[in-house]
């Protein structure tokens, strides 16, 4: 079977992320009050193929270990279906 | 010189080192072979086009098993720059590096310390000295877990200390080593400081010192 699966990379929280930082300070500047605690990931989309869901996650998990993510500094949160 | 797709600090350093009375040789990424050498350089650039995360791709070139194999066995590695972040994603050095703190490709001769002479690029150096070398770059922002850092402090494998911050590195670091100490990493461009003509001679000191390390072990 073919599973869609988004993967969202994220700083790990108490990570520096000055893409974050400045968007936020920028905010203000452009009318848009309000708005905190921004922070900048990636998102990336594939399909996998897989006997099932769970095969499909345990490979994904993997992928995101092994290359989609930098582990020192970056978590995945997997969307699989 | 390993030469990645997107690599374009090569021939600075093959310039460099035949200067210093070395000889050098360019491998391509995809070669399974380092044909022999003594010391292999990883240089600056782009490699892979920087794409997914700086040097993320590159660790998965097929000349990389025979680098981890040369650094596992002793012999001289060596990442400048994106070099150093091939290393840090190959996990031949701990920790990463992130955007700059402040967003700006940062491209400025800096002062950098030296932090032990114990480390291939630096066993000609003595500790304390102030070196003037360029750096080059948008993601030099060394940061590691609190565990490892202290591991890199208590075994003195902080090569090189920026003294005065330029991106946000974790503890000033600029340069770090392996427990063996023959793998090494550093942000700054110490072949681009080899002549007074172009502002500084101080990287020649550190590429002489990796020439001798090169011949130190070269197995017998």
């Amino acid at each position: 079977m073919k599973f869609p699966v988004l993967v969202e990379v994220k700083l790990r929280e108490g990570i520096a992320d000055p893409q974050g930082a400045t968007i936020e300070r920028a905010l203000p500047a452009l009318g848009f009050a309000g708005v905190e605690g921004v922070r900048v990931g990636k998102a990336i989309r594939f399909m996998v193929e897989a006997p099932d869901e769970t095969a499909a996650r345990a490979l994904v998990t993997k992928l995101c270990e092994r290359f989609l993510t930098n582990p020192v500094i970056e978590d995945a949160d997997i969307t699989v279906g | 010189m390993v030469l990645f797709p997107g690599s374009n600090c090569e021939h600075d350093v093959v310039a460099a080192i035949e200067g210093l009375g070395g000889t050098a040789e360019l491998v391509w990424h995809g070669d399974r072979s380092l044909h022999g050498v003594d010391v292999v350089v990883l240089p600056g650039g782009f490699a892979h086009g920087d794409y997914l995360r700086p040097g993320a791709i590159a660790r998965f070139s097929p000349v990389m098993a025979a680098v981890t194999d040369h650094a596992a066995a002793g012999g001289v590695v060596i990442g400048i720059c994106n070099g150093f972040q091939v290393l840090a994603e190959a996990g031949l050095l701990p920790g990463a590096l992130q955007k700059n703190r402040g967003l700006k490709f940062l491209c400025r001769t800096v002062e950098l310390r030296v932090e032990t002479a114990r480390s291939a690029l630096t066993t000609e150096v003595p500790v304390g000295t102030i070196l003037h070398v360029p750096i080059n770059h948008f993601e030099g922002n060394y940061t590691c877990s609190p565990e490892t850092l202290a591991e890199l402090r208590a075994d003195e494998r902080v090569v090189f200390r920026y003294v005065d911050n330029p991106n946000g590195s974790i503890d000033d670091i600029a340069g770090i080593c392996s427990t063996g100490r023959n793998v090494v990493g550093l942000m700054p461009h110490p072949e681009r400081a080899c002549d007074e003509l172009t502002g500084s001679a101080d990287g020649r000191p550190l590429l002489r010192s990796l020439l001798t390390a090169g011949l130190a072990t070269r197995p017998a």
